[in-house]
């Protein structure tokens, strides 16, 4: 290739990369800085990170430079499936490192595939989802869209890395946005509401709630409306005040009161409308039986430490010197930074061990602790920055399948972002995963890299060739 | 394409929303809650205490009683020991291995409560074993050494006296929040009643840490360390010489000296014999038990803590009152035939001329005479009835700070007892008791029990001519002035003029009566002497004394358990401490005296009570 139009490279995206990049770096090395130890010494956490950095920068130059954006449509499939199989092997030769095996081991080097399945899992997902015969209305199409997601998330499940499997769902999103049922988006939020509720509250505290949002369904499509909706207020209101006596027999009576209800409005809309009826029943009943296997699940399926995190998050259990200690640490660390922190390189908190994992999974805690509010919003800002230039990148493209990579890298670094920041501040469980482009380490970085310049190459290549 | 542009501008808004929860969640854990700053200060600051040196004793002319060594106490913290070499580190202490690997054992077993705690691990070590350790200390991680300070005694004198400091406990901290585990405080003695002044203040040091409890670096270069405040050095109003010759005398005797200076109040010397030696003082925690299980009980300060009868000295007492209710006048004469009788009830008396005035009375401790006194007093005609008549007397036995606290700082000090008319009421029936059933009253026998400091008050008193200080241990001086109390002037009842009649008796009783043994050529001493009546053995020795009889200098009780008459000990030993204060030394006529009184063991006469 002779000669490279430097103008139509995504700069943004570059010079946000870039920030992102330098902003970590500065961040490992004041919460892993020893003294007297040159910036370069390969024993400190921050003069690996220097390898890291070089090392993504020739991947992101070979990417951009010498490797023809065609290549990806042939080597999509092979890759994933390259992926999937390490992904089985590391479960069984893998290193184990803080309870999950997860990592290839090679001499001084680690490698962790699940960060590099992301890459080929976004991919296959354009391929599939770029094919011109593809539809979610074909049942073929949507079993095959559903299981390149769920493969990955199985054998991740099998190292016992639950958080990364999370970040599979924010795939979702890309679906979504190619056509697939708003529904499906709707349900997995309630789902999620009635799984916390089921477990801050009880089984029955949920169905009440199961109820009282089909109710509320039914009463938007029946052709009464108002009527429906002043007898729903009159319940709502006497639910409140019958909820604010804290007595088990009362709520009982309360659920048995609000669930014919809610089958009763289903049940005439079923006469009318026959079909919202009957989807409205069937959710109920679905529901129901979610509520019901959400405490078999908490119990059997998750581990130990997975419910622990949950309870600590949810306020269930509070054991700030076990399994809260690093949630808790990470909020004193942070809390104490303040509007502007305490300084470049004079976090009490970071600098001393108080929260494990710094330089990894806790990289944004030295960056609440000396850079401040100001500091860890305008760290955000830059991600959302990222995300949503990515997003509009992405919806000029004319080519499906760099339309649907670019939402596919995005929701990948959203999906980092949110799970990441969230569990630092205590709006998520304790999972660890690394935030994109500032955490340390190898394996994360590289495979941020790769998404990322990737998506930049494909941009680049349709541009040059419109 | 339309649907999908609507859905791109959903996911946008989602997005933005997610975003502002996270901002929304940051500004109140950064901007809005403060907790997690004073958390991340306590998380990252290391208050390391800084001990005050306690401040010495020194007695009435400057000498040191108790001063403070430096010792060194080996703390581990088990969470930082790596692998050591368990048979150097017991070479250094002088412990045995398997001991050590016990120890070792128990904090890995109690690990999660220890956490990153120091623990002490070896108490008290020695200046060599310190020396050593200092040198190999980088062979064991996780141990550290603190300097504390520890009491010294450079005169053996005082034991009881001194009190004790120890470690505080659970209880203590409960009650007093400004300890912390680990403080020494005064459990006894000068050291309790002047803990304030003696402890002086803790300072701190502060240092940044880590995690893992590793002490990182000083905060601010210890620009908010606070420096320990030294406690302030105390001046007792003990004369040491007199305290440890004291002690002397009274070795291998039950019983206790009071010497009082009469002028101030000053408490010149306090024997509690048995008492406790210095050296367990210094270690009390090894030697406790022992103490406490001491069939003669050292703890006990009987100087202030055991009230028995004070026996004919208590005559004075009477005296004085029948003068100053003018039932008696010094020429008045009373017939003595061996005793005194009424009816059924007789006193005896040992023989001596008869009849005889008061001064003879006091000479030659008359019971028969005081007998008569003591019935004047009660059945005065002014007086409508015996009962109230008995009120008076205890009104001006009061005066004199019998059967009440006199109020001086030493902690243990009891009030004694002094009957009551509700007592004899008890005993006899309502109204239904005579002065003669209460007489032996008047020969200090009977329902009465005054703690040797209270007769020492009284010889004070006697030697102010009718008032007395409250007794004190802490000597006033410019930098550590005394309570006000300790300079009031407490008057009794008794006129002063009164009181030279019973002064001339008690130099007649040491002329040439009772008391003759305690004569010091050169001083003119008064005293009288007291055979308390003891029903469980031998009689109990007492003698106060005062001297000189002019401007005295010095008032003494010597009160010897089972010593027999009081002139046989307690008189020879109340006048040898007048003259080692007084002289500094003993005469050499008297040496045979001393030697005598030195030598004498008395404690096979002791009956121990379990």
């Amino acid at each position: 290739m002779n000669g490279i139009a430097y103008r139509k490279l995504d700069w943004i995206a570059i010079s946000l990369y870039l920030i992102l990049v330098i902003f970590g770096w500065m961040n490992i090395y004041s919460s892993s800085y020893q003294d007297g130890v040159s910036v370069f010494s390969l024993s400190t956490k921050y003069g690996m990170h220097l390898i890291w950095i070089s090392t993504a920068f020739l991947l992101a130059s070979f990417i951009l430079f010498s490797i023809p954006s065609k290549i990806y449509t042939s080597i999509a499939l092979p890759l994933y499936i390259l992926f999937a199989l390490l992904l089985i092997a590391v479960a069984f030769i893998g290193v184990e490192i803080n309870g999950s095996k997860s990592w290839f081991a090679l001499g001084p080097f680690r490698l962790q595939p699940a960060e590099f399945s992301k890459l080929s899992t976004s991919l296959l997902i354009a391929c599939l989802l770029g094919h011109y015969d593809f539809s979610f209305t074909k049942p073929k199409c949507v079993a095959r869209a559903a299981a390149v997601i769920l493969l990955p998330i199985l054998f991740i499940l099998m190292e016992k890395e639950t958080g990364s499997a999370l970040v599979y769902l924010g795939f979702l999103l890309v679906y979504f946005k190619e056509g697939m049922n708003g529904w499906i988006l709707i349900f997995g939020l309630l789902a999620i509401i009635l799984f916390i509720v089921t477990l801050i509250g009880s089984p029955a505290v949920a169905v009440t709630v199961l109820a009282g949002i089909i109710f509320i369904l039914a009463i938007l499509y029946s052709r009464k409306r108002w009527l429906w909706a002043a007898i729903g207020t009159g319940t709502v209101t006497a639910l409140a005040f019958i909820s604010k006596i804290p007595s088990p027999e009362i709520l009982d009576t309360a659920i048995t009161l609000t669930i014919p209800a809610a089958l009763a409005a289903s049940l005439i809309l079923a006469f009318k409308k026959k079909k919202i009826g009957r989807n409205l029943l069937w959710g109920y009943v679905c529901g129901v039986c979610f509520v019901m296997s959400v405490q078999f699940i908490y119990s059997k399926v998750l581990q130990d430490h997975q419910r622990a995190r949950i309870e600590v998050l949810l306020g269930i259990r509070d054991d700030p010197r076990g399994v809260g200690y690093n949630v808790h640490q990470s909020l004193i660390a942070i809390g104490s930074g303040g509007l502007t922190g305490k300084g470049y390189m004079n976090g009490t908190q970071t600098h001393y061990d108080f929260v494990p994992e710094q330089s990894t999974d806790f990289i944004f805690c030295t960056v609440g602790e000396e850079w401040g509010f100001v500091g860890s919003v305008g760290v955000l800002a830059i991600y959302l920055a990222l995300i949503l230039h990515l997003m509009k990148s992405a919806e000029k493209q004319v080519d499906r399948i760099t339309r649907i990579y670019g939402y596919c890298t995005a929701s990948c670094i959203l999906m980092h972002v949110i799970i990441n920041v969230g569990m630092t501040i205590g709006l998520m469980p304790v999972i660890g995963i690394p935030l994109p482009f500032l955490s340390y380490g190898g394996s994360s970085l590289w495979a941020f890299t790769l998404l990322l310049f990737i998506y930049i190459k494909l941009d680049y290549d349709h541009k040059i060739n419109r | 394409m339309a649907t999908f542009n609507e859905r791109h501008t959903v996911l946008t808004i989602a997005i933005v929303l997610v975003f502002l929860v996270i901002t929304a969640k940051l500004f109140s854990v950064q901007i809005i809650n403060k907790e997690y700053r004073i958390t991340a200060e306590n998380n990252a600051l290391k208050y390391e205490t800084r001990y005050p040196a306690r401040g010495v004793i020194l007695d009435r002319n400057g000498k040191l009683i108790v001063s403070n060594s430096t010792t060194y106490d080996i703390m581990v913290t088990p969470a930082n020991v790596s692998p050591f070499d368990t048979v150097a580190l017991c070479r250094i202490f002088g412990m045995d291995t398997a001991s050590v690997k016990e120890r070792f054992a128990e904090y890995r077993r109690f690990r999660k409560k220890i956490g990153f705690q120091s623990l002490v691990f070896k108490k008290q070590v020695p200046n060599e074993q310190y020396n050593i350790f200092c040198e190999q200390e980088y062979l064991f991680p996780g141990f550290s050494v603190i300097t504390r300070s520890k009491r010294i005694y450079p005169i053996n004198a005082g034991g009881n006296l001194l009190g004790y400091i120890s470690e505080v406990d659970a209880d203590f901290l409960k009650k007093n929040p400004e300890y912390k585990s680990g403080d020494y405080v005064g459990k006894t003695g000068i050291e309790r009643a002047y803990e304030p002044l003696l402890r002086g203040e803790k300072g701190y040091n502060i240092y940044l840490r880590d995690a893992h409890n590793r002490i990182k670096e000083r905060f601010h270069d210890g620009e908010y360390d606070k420096v320990a405040i030294q406690g302030t050095d105390l001046t007792t109003t003990i004369d040491a010489d007199v305290q440890a010759y004291g002690e002397q005398l009274m070795a291998g005797k039950v019983g206790s000296i009071v010497a009082i200076e009469p002028s101030s109040g000053d408490i010149l010397a306090m024997v509690s014999s048995p008492g406790i030696n210095v050296d367990m003082l210094a270690d009390i925690n090894n030697h406790y038990k022992e103490i406490v299980s001491d069939p003669y009980k050292p703890m006990f300060n009987r100087a202030v803590m055991s009230p028995q009868p004070p026996g004919s000295v208590f005559k004075l007492v009477n005296g004085l009152i029948g003068l100053q209710e003018g039932v008696l006048v010094p020429q008045t004469l009373y017939p003595c035939h061996r005793g005194f009788s009424v009816g059924n009830l007789h006193v005896g008396c040992h023989s001596h001329s008869s009849p005889l005035n008061l001064y003879e009375s006091i000479m030659t401790s008359c019971n028969a005479y005081f007998c008569y006194v003591f019935r004047s007093i009660l059945d005065n005609p002014k007086y409508e009835s015996v009962q109230e008549g008995f009120e008076k007397w205890k009104q001006y036995t009061e005066s004199f700070g019998f059967g009440l606290k006199l109020g001086s700082d030493i902690p243990s000090e009891q009030p004694g007892t002094m009957p009551t008319v509700e007592r004899y009421d008890k005993l006899h029936g309502k109204g239904r008791w005579k002065s003669l059933s209460i007489i032996s009253l008047s020969i200090g026998q009977g329902e009465i029990g005054c703690t040797p400091l209270h007769i020492a008050n009284f010889a004070a008193t006697i030697a102010n001519r009718g008032y007395y200080y409250i007794p004190h241990l802490q000597k006033d001086t410019e930098a550590t002035p005394i309570d006000r109390k300790f300079k009031e002037r407490h008057y009794t009842m008794v006129d002063t003029s009164y009181f030279e009649e019973v002064i001339k008796g008690m130099a007649m009783a040491v002329t040439g009566g009772t008391g003759r043994v305690a004569q010091i050529p050169g001083i003119e001493v008064c005293g009288k002497t007291g055979t308390a009546q003891n029903p469980h053995g031998d009689d109990h020795s007492v003698f106060i004394c005062f001297a000189p009889r002019e401007n005295p200098k010095i008032a003494v009780v010597a009160y010897v358990e089972n010593g027999g008459f009081g002139a046989t000990y307690a008189a020879p030993i109340a006048s040898l401490v007048v003259e080692k204060y007084l002289r500094r030394e003993i005469s050499p006529d008297r040496k045979y005296l001393e030697d005598r009184m030195l030598g004498a063991n008395l404690m096979n006469k002791v009956k121990i009570k379990k």
